[in-house]
């Protein structure tokens, strides 16, 4: 079997307050692994550590916040290896990402064609009449009209799709391996993420691009992505296949997330909501950080965190109920 | 563009018709200027006569008009004291607080900027702290002492720069760090507070993300947005320190116009008051026009909200 794209080993990333006293474990023993071309789509509630995860992937996390275990393999090599300099070969070049805001993203006193052209300046050396020539190429590649003008002019003269497309060709202006879009479509009305979701996937299918789409929009993941990764409280408690998931999901934090999005052949009276809080990431429950809300909770599950276990050679879930589930699934 | 420009005009122009009324009304508080042109003891018609010629037994609202009037055709006025025109005391004197605002806005900007980066790139660090207790004391420390210190050390103990007067270089340096020390600490902590809120932006995080060096995201992405509103306040701190420096020019003897208005004061030679006053109103008036224009067009922003 070849070495996947990027695999991430047991990765932890913590903040720690000034004084020591108190760690918030926002990535918690974190294990994906990602195939070149593939789409990895990671869920999860706000503050489940899915930006923290993202920013961990490119080194480029706070001052508070460490990486205090596991291993980053990307094509063969160890990011948690390489010094400084080296990790900035890797951004924008290898693997890039895509920011949520597309009006906070631009620089407002640099033309369009300067932002999108300086990855290639940097990266490749290119001088400042070719990286132009490039910017107006990708430009024109995201699909918005009369490239030539665009290039001259800044980022409030265009609208919030035409920015993020615009942010979009920043991400792809080097031919990165790598493409991580968080929340990409969350301040764009919903005509336009359709089509910024179709770009995105042209793009990918065009340069070959492994994407990781963080999201909270469980729709976006059945339309966009293969794989799934659902996040809570900083910890991948189920991973696999996004249909094999979706068509039976097996942490009871899934079940509870499908169970709550609305569908258009619904004849449900009421939308399922979970109930609760997640946990304080600062002071977790001793067992699994889900128990408190779990409608299947029993006692193992509020006194010992449950593993990952692998269902089969695809899915794997944590949660003391998997290895039941694994052997009903085996006898049926 | 036009329209943006014509508005900020007529808002100038109210300022400093208020500011006339205020500096009018204002300078008849603080006494009889009568009394200390006359010798002691001279008769009460002497006294009147006096009072006429300098025009000021009319009513206040007659001599407000006057004194508009003549300061529609470009006329201050005489002083009372020197019975030169206010004008040109005034431009006898000015070179001199050019001079000094330039070389403390130089010093002020030369030490202000590069503590103030360095200080928001190594935020709580040792470098920040070092930067908050020099904004700290440039801030607090009156510039009266700071002057009476530096005098105390170059001029009495080692003998190196003059005390007082104007002339060479020499005659400059100490009233010019006397009066930049306090801007500089200014420009230090609006630098710094401004680079910090630039480095929290999500541009600068994707300048980051796209792999650029950090000198190429602080010196480049960063900088320019940050200095932005730095550039606003020394251009009015460089009119500001041409009017201000009232205190500095006395403590040194500087012949500016700073010291001009304290001798207006002192002798309460009200149009000498008024005319300093006016004039360094409107230059700073003037001065904020020209940046809210230069703004429109180095922020493309601006220009298209008017």
């Amino acid at each position: 079997m070849p070495s996947p794209l990027l695999s991430l080993e047991n990765l932890s990333t913590h903040y720690v307050s000034q004084q020591g006293t108190r760690v918030v474990r926002a990535v918690d023993e974190v294990t994906l692994r990602l195939e070149a071309g593939e789409t990895l789509g990671i869920v999860g509630e706000s503050g489940s550590g899915k930006s923290t995860l993202a920013l961990t992937i490119l080194r480029l996390l706070p001052a508070a916040a460490r990486i205090t275990s596991g291993r980053m393999m990307f094509e063969g090599e160890n990011l948690l290896d390489k010094s400084d300099a080296e990790m900035r070969e890797v951004r924008g070049k290898r693997i890039a990402m895509i920011l949520q805001d597309p009006m906070a993203s631009l620089n407002p006193l640099f033309t369009i064609g300067d932002q999108v052209g300086e990855p290639i300046r940097v990266h490749e050396g290119a001088s400042r009449a070719s990286a132009w020539k490039r910017a107006i190429e990708l430009i024109r590649s995201v699909r918005i009209a009369s490239p030539e003008t665009r290039v001259r002019q800044f980022p409030h003269e265009m609208s919030g799709g035409m920015r993020q497309r615009i942010v979009g060709a920043v991400g792809i202006s080097c031919e990165p391996r790598l493409l991580i879009a968080d929340e990409p479509t969350t301040s764009l009305d919903l005509t336009i993420q359709a089509q910024y979701l179709k770009l995105l996937r042209d793009l990918q299918r065009e340069h070959g691009l492994a994407l990781i789409f963080i999201t909270h929009n469980l729709g976006i993941v059945a339309k966009m992505c293969d794989q799934l990764a659902v996040m809570y409280a900083g910890r991948v408690v189920e991973h696999g296949p996004v249909s094999r998931i979706f068509s039976r999901p097996m942490h009871p934090y899934t079940k509870a997330l499908l169970g709550s999005i609305p569908r258009m052949a619904d004849n449900r009276d009421h939308l399922t909501a979970i109930d609760g809080q997640p946990p304080d990431l600062a002071s977790m429950p001793p067992g699994c950080a889900f128990a408190p809300r779990c409608p299947e909770a029993f006692d193992r599950c509020r006194a010992e965190a449950p593993p990952e276990f692998a269902i089969d050679p695809e899915i794997r879930a944590r949660c003391w109920l998997a290895p039941i589930d694994a052997s009903a699934k085996a006898a049926s | 563009m036009k329209q943006y420009i014509a508005r900020r005009v007529g808002y100038s122009l109210l300022s400093l018709f208020l500011l006339s009324v205020t500096i009018f009304l204002f300078v008849r508080v603080t006494g009889d200027p009568v009394s200390l042109l006359v010798e002691p003891g001279a008769s009460p018609e002497d006294i009147e006569n006096i009072r006429h010629q300098l025009g000021l037994d009319q009513p206040l609202w007659e001599q407000y008009w006057h004194f508009m009037a003549n300061l529609a055709a470009g006329d201050l006025g005489q002083s009372f004291y020197y019975r030169t025109p206010v004008l040109e005391l005034y431009f006898q004197r000015l070179p001199h607080s050019l001079l000094l605002a330039a070389v403390a806005m130089a010093l002020s900007l030369l030490i202000g900027i590069p503590s103030g980066i360095l200080a928001a790139v190594r935020v709580d660090g040792f470098w920040d702290s070092a930067g908050k207790i020099f904004a700290l004391l440039g801030l607090s420390l009156p510039s009266f002492w700071v002057g009476l210190v530096l005098i105390l050390f170059f001029s009495v103990y080692l003998g190196w720069l003059p005390s007082s007067g104007s002339g060479g270089v020499a005659h400059l340096l100490m009233p010019a760090f006397t009066l930049g020390w306090y801007f500089a600490a200014a420009h230090m902590r609006l630098t710094r507070s401004s680079m910090l809120e630039v480095l929290g932006s999500e541009y600068i995080k994707l300048a980051r993300l796209k792999g650029l060096p950090e000198a190429l995201v602080i010196g480049k992405h960063a900088l320019k947005n940050a200095l932005i509103p730095v550039i606003t306040l020394a251009g009015i701190n460089l009119v500001v320190m041409i009017n201000v420096a009232v205190v500095v020019e006395t403590v040194f003897a500087w012949p500016g116009i700073g010291r001009l208005l304290y001798e207006g004061i002192t002798f309460r030679d009200f149009p000498v008051v008024q005319g300093v006053v006016i004039i360094g109103g409107a230059m700073i008036v003037l001065v904020n026009l020209l940046v809210d224009i230069l703004y429109a067009l180095i922020d493309p922003r601006i220009r298209l909200e008017s």
